[in-house]
C-alpha cells in the first residue's frame, strides 16, 4: 500500500511539473498578446469615464472588468494551439506531421556460406484514415540470394520485415542481415532511416517504425476540421441510429422535468423546515446527511430499484435538486428579516398573506440562486448517469463513441454539453434579472 | 377607558447560562389618545422592548396593557409601527406598499388607491407612486413607511428610532413631518430615539427610562411639539428652556452611563 500512495505522489509531483509547463506556455501565450494588444491600445481614443480616473485598480475589485479582447484572444489561442498539436491543415505546417507515402532502403545480408547481397525493402505508410489502401506492386526481384521486400505499414504504426522469409538460405543458420543503406548493423539497436528507424531485433529481423512526427494522433485529439466535418456527418445522420439533437433533447428533457419535480417538492419542504421547529426537527437529518451525498453516488442504487429507464434517471434528478431546493427555500425564510414579519403582522396580514405576499417573494432570490445552482447540478448529473447507462442523451453518444475512438465525437459531445450548460445558467441569470430585480439592492 | 394604559407591566427573562434579566420592571403608563410621547434612555434600559410589548410581539411576565379597554395581546392593525430601518416591502412599488395594509383587509382597489394618492401627498411623495424601493433614498424610505403605517387608521403608532438612521439634514425634515402629521390625523404617537434632542422636539411627553432593571426614571411635560408644528425647528431648539432642559437630560443619561460602566468594572 505504501508502495502505491508513493507512486501516486510521484505522479502528482510529475503532473504538477506537466500542468506547470503548460499552462506556463499558455500564460506566456498570453502576455506575449498582452504586449501587443497594449501597443494597439495606446493609439486608441479612450472613453473617459469616471473608472479611468481611478489610479488605484490593483485591489479595488469594481475596477476590474473582463476584457473582452482577452478572451476572444484566448479562444483563438487554444484553437491555434489546438492546430498545431494536430497538425491541422487549416494553418501552414508548424510540427513535423507523422511520415505517409512510399520510402524505401537497402539491407545487405551475409548468409552460411558468407556470401553478401543487398535487396531493397518498398514501404508504403498509409494514412490511418484509407481503410483500403493499396499495396506497392512495382517491387522487381533481386538478382542474388537476397530478395526484396514489400510492406504497407498504416500511420504511426510499425511492423516487422523478415527479409530472411524470402531470401535463399535466409532460415539456415549463419544467415544475418549486416548492413542497412550501407551501414552496419546489430542486433537489438536501432539505425534510422530516410523516413524514421528501423530497430535489429533480437531475433535478426528489421521492426520498421516510419516517423511519427510531433503532431498528436487523431486518436488522442483530432484535427478541427476532422472534429467540424464529423460535427456536420453528425448533425445530419446522427451515431448509432440516433440524431445529435435528439440525444440532446433527451438530456434536456430529464433535466426539466427532474428539476421541476425537485422544485415541486423542495420549495415546500423548504418552508415548511424553515417556518415550523417540528419539522425542522423531523427533517434536519436527513437534509443534512443527504445533502453532501453526490447524486453520482446514487447512481447505483438508482439502477438498482429502477432500472436504467426514464424513472430512473428522472428520480436521481429529482433527488439532485430536492436538497438544493430544500436548502435555498429555508435560506429565503430565514433570510426574511424580522421587522419585515412584525411589519406585515401589525399591518393587519393573516398568517397565510404573510406566507404568501412576504415570505414566498422575499426569498425568491434565494429560491433563485438555488435554482442555478440545482440545474447546473442536474445537467452534470444526467451526462454522467447516461454514461453509466442509457438508451439516448448527450452523455450516451459520447461514451458509446468513446468505446469505438471516435474522438471526435466524443469531443463534440464534450463542447455542446458545456455549451448548454452555459446557455442553462444565462437564462437562469435572465430569468432572476427579470423576476428578482431588487437582488442585490436592499 | 379610552387610550392606551400600561398596568404594572414587567418583564423578565432568563438567560441561556442561568441568569436573569429584568428588561422591564413595574411601568405604569397612562397615555390619552392623541397624546405625542418620546421614549429616551441609554441601551439597555428597556425601551425597545417596552415598545415590542405594546406592539404585541413580546408577552410580558407580568402585568397588562389595553388600548381602548381592549387587552393588548397579539400583533393588530390598531397598532401600527415604524421601523427604524423601514422593513419596507423591496418586491412592491411604492403604492403597493402604502396599500399594503388595506389590501390585507380587502379593502376595494379604487379606494385603495384613492388613500395612497392621499398619503403620498400628506409625506411629500405625490410622483414617486411608480417607484421601486430599492430605487429610493434612506429618508425617502421611511416617508413610504410612515405612509404605509398611516393607511391602515391605526389608534396608536409606534415609532422605533424612525429617524436613527438619517442624516442630519435628512432628519430635521422628517421630524417636521412627524409633527405635521401628529397634528393633522391627532393620533397617539409613541416615538422611541436616542437623540436628546429629537425626544425634546417630539414628546409633548417625555418619558427618560434607566436600565437594570428598566424602569420610568422621570417624565416631564413639554411645550416644544405644540411649538415646533408648522414651524422651522431651529427656532424651537434657541427656545430658553430647551437648552436648559437638553443639558439635564444629558447629564442625566450620562450619570447612568457611568453607572453602568462603573458597575461593569466592579463586577
Amino acid at each position: 500500500m505504501w508502495f502505491e500512495i508513493i507512486d501516486a505522489l510521484f505522479t502528482a509531483f510529475w503532473m504538477v511539473i506537466g500542468i506547470a509547463v503548460i499552462f506556463g506556455l499558455f500564460v506566456l501565450f498570453s502576455l506575449a498578446i498582452n504586449y501587443l494588444f497594449k501597443l494597439y491600445d495606446a493609439t486608441r481614443d479612450k472613453a473617459r469615464g469616471y473608472a479611468s480616473l481611478k489610479t488605484v485598480t490593483f485591489g479595488d475589485e469594481s475596477s476590474v472588468v473582463a476584457n473582452r479582447f482577452a478572451s476572444v484572444a484566448s479562444i483563438l489561442s487554444i484553437f491555434l494551439i489546438w492546430c498545431i498539436a494536430t497538425g491541422s491543415s487549416l494553418i501552414p505546417t508548424v510540427l513535423a506531421p507523422a511520415f505517409t507515402g512510399d520510402t524505401q532502403f537497402e539491407y545487405t545480408a551475409r548468409n552460411a556460406a558468407g556470401q553478401e547481397a543487398s535487396a531493397t525493402v518498398y514501404v508504403r505508410v498509409h494514412s490511418s484514415d484509407n481503410k483500403s489502401p493499396e499495396k506497392l506492386t512495382n517491387a522487381a526481384e533481386g538478382n542474388s540470394f537476397a530478395k526484396d521486400d514489400i510492406i504497407l505499414i498504416p500511420e504511426r504504426r510499425s511492423k516487422i520485415v523478415k527479409a530472411q522469409n524470402n531470401d535463399e538460405g535466409g532460415k539456415e543458420e549463419g544467415y544475418e542481415v549486416i548492413a542497412i543503406n550501407g551501414q552496419p548493423v546489430e542486433r537489438e539497436n536501432v539505425y534510422p532511416f530516410a523516413s524514421g528507424e528501423i530497430l535489429v531485433t533480437k531475433q535478426g529481423s528489421l521492426s520498421i517504425r516510419p516517423s511519427t512526427g510531433r503532431t498528436m494522433e487523431a486518436l488522442y485529439l483530432p484535427p478541427p476540421e476532422k472534429v467540424w466535418s464529423s460535427f456536420i456527418n453528425l448533425n445530419k445522420n446522427g451515431y448509432q441510429g440516433v440524431g445529435l439533437w435528439e440525444n440532446v433533447f433527451w438530456s434536456l428533457f430529464r433535466v426539466v422535468i427532474g428539476f421541476a419535480l425537485g422544485c415541486l417538492f423542495g420549495i415546500p419542504l423548504g418552508f415548511a423546515i424553515g417556518l415550523n421547529s417540528w419539522l425542522r426537527g423531523w427533517f434536519d437529518p436527513i437534509v443534512e446527511v443527504m445533502r453532501p451525498v453526490p447524486p453520482l453516488a446514487l447512481i447505483p442504487l438508482v439502477i438498482i430499484w429502477f432500472g436504467i429507464g426514464e424513472q430512473g434517471k428522472i428520480s436521481l434528478l429529482f433527488l439532485a435538486a430536492l436538497w438544493i431546493m430544500i436548502i435555498a427555500a429555508r435560506a429565503g425564510v430565514s433570510g426574511v428579516s424580522i421587522s419585515k414579519v412584525h411589519a406585515a403582522y401589525s399591518l393587519g396580514a393573516s398568517k397565510r398573506q404573510l406566507l404568501t405576499k412576504v415570505i414566498l417573494p422575499n426569498s425568491l432570490p434565494e429560491i433563485f440562486t438555488g435554482a442555478r445552482v440545482a440545474m447546473g447540478v442536474c445537467w452534470g448529473t444526467v451526462v454522467a448517469a447516461e454514461l453509466v447507462a442509457a438508451e439516448k442523451g448527450a452523455g450516451k453518444m459520447i461514451i458509446a463513441a468513446s468505446k469505438f475512438q471516435l474522438t471526435d465525437i466524443v469531443i463534440i459531445g464534450i463542447i455542446i454539453i458545456g455549451v448548454i450548460g452555459l446557455g442553462i445558467d444565462v437564462l437562469m441569470r435572465m430569468a432572476e434579472t427579470k423576476l428578482v430585480p431588487w437582488k442585490g439592492k436592499g | 377607558m379610552s387610550g392606551l394604559v400600561i398596568d404594572d407591566v414587567s418583564m423578565t427573562f432568563e438567560l441561556p447560562n442561568g441568569g436573569k434579566v429584568e428588561a422591564l420592571k413595574n411601568i405604569n403608563l397612562n397615555i390619552k389618545e392623541g397624546e405625542l410621547m418620546s421614549v429616551l434612555g441609554p441601551s439597555g434600559c428597556g425601551k425597545s422592548t417596552l415598545l415590542n410589548i405594546l406592539a404585541g410581539f413580546l408577552a410580558p411576565t407580568e402585568g397588562k396593557m389595553s388600548l381602548s379597554g381592549e387587552n393588548i395581546v397579539g400583533p393588530s392593525p390598531k397598532r401600527g409601527m415604524v421601523f427604524q430601518h423601514g422593513a419596507l416591502f423591496e418586491w412592491m412599488d411604492v403604492t403597493q406598499n402604502i396599500g399594503f395594509g388595506p389590501k390585507m383587509k380587502g379593502m376595494p382597489k379604487a379606494q385603495i388607491n384613492e388613500k395612497v394618492e392621499e398619503l403620498l401627498d400628506i409625506v411629500g411623495l405625490q410622483d414617486f407612486g411608480e417607484k421601486m424601493i430599492y430605487e429610493m433614498s434612506g429618508g425617502m424610505q421611511q416617508r413610504v413607511a410612515l405612509a404605509r403605517c398611516l393607511a391602515n387608521e391605526p389608534d396608536v403608532i409606534l415609532m422605533d428610532e424612525p429617524l436613527g438612521a438619517l442624516d442630519a439634514l435628512t432628519r430635521e425634515k422628517m421630524q417636521s413631518l412627524v409633527l405635521d402629521i401628529w397634528k393633522k390625523t391627532g393620533k397617539t404617537i409613541i416615538l422611541i430615539t436616542h437623540s436628546v434632542e429629537e425626544a425634546l422636539l417630539l414628546g409633548e411627553r417625555l418619558l427618560v427610562m434607566a436600565p437594570r432593571p428598566g424602569r420610568v426614571h422621570k417624565e416631564y411635560q413639554l411645550p416644544f411639539a405644540e411649538l415646533g408644528v408648522g414651524q422651522d425647528l431651529r427656532e424651537v431648539k434657541r427656545h430658553p428652556e430647551f437648552g436648559q432642559r437638553r443639558d439635564e437630560i444629558l447629564s442625566m443619561i450620562w450619570d447612568m452611563e457611568e453607572e453602568i460602566m462603573g458597575r461593569t468594572e466592579t463586577a
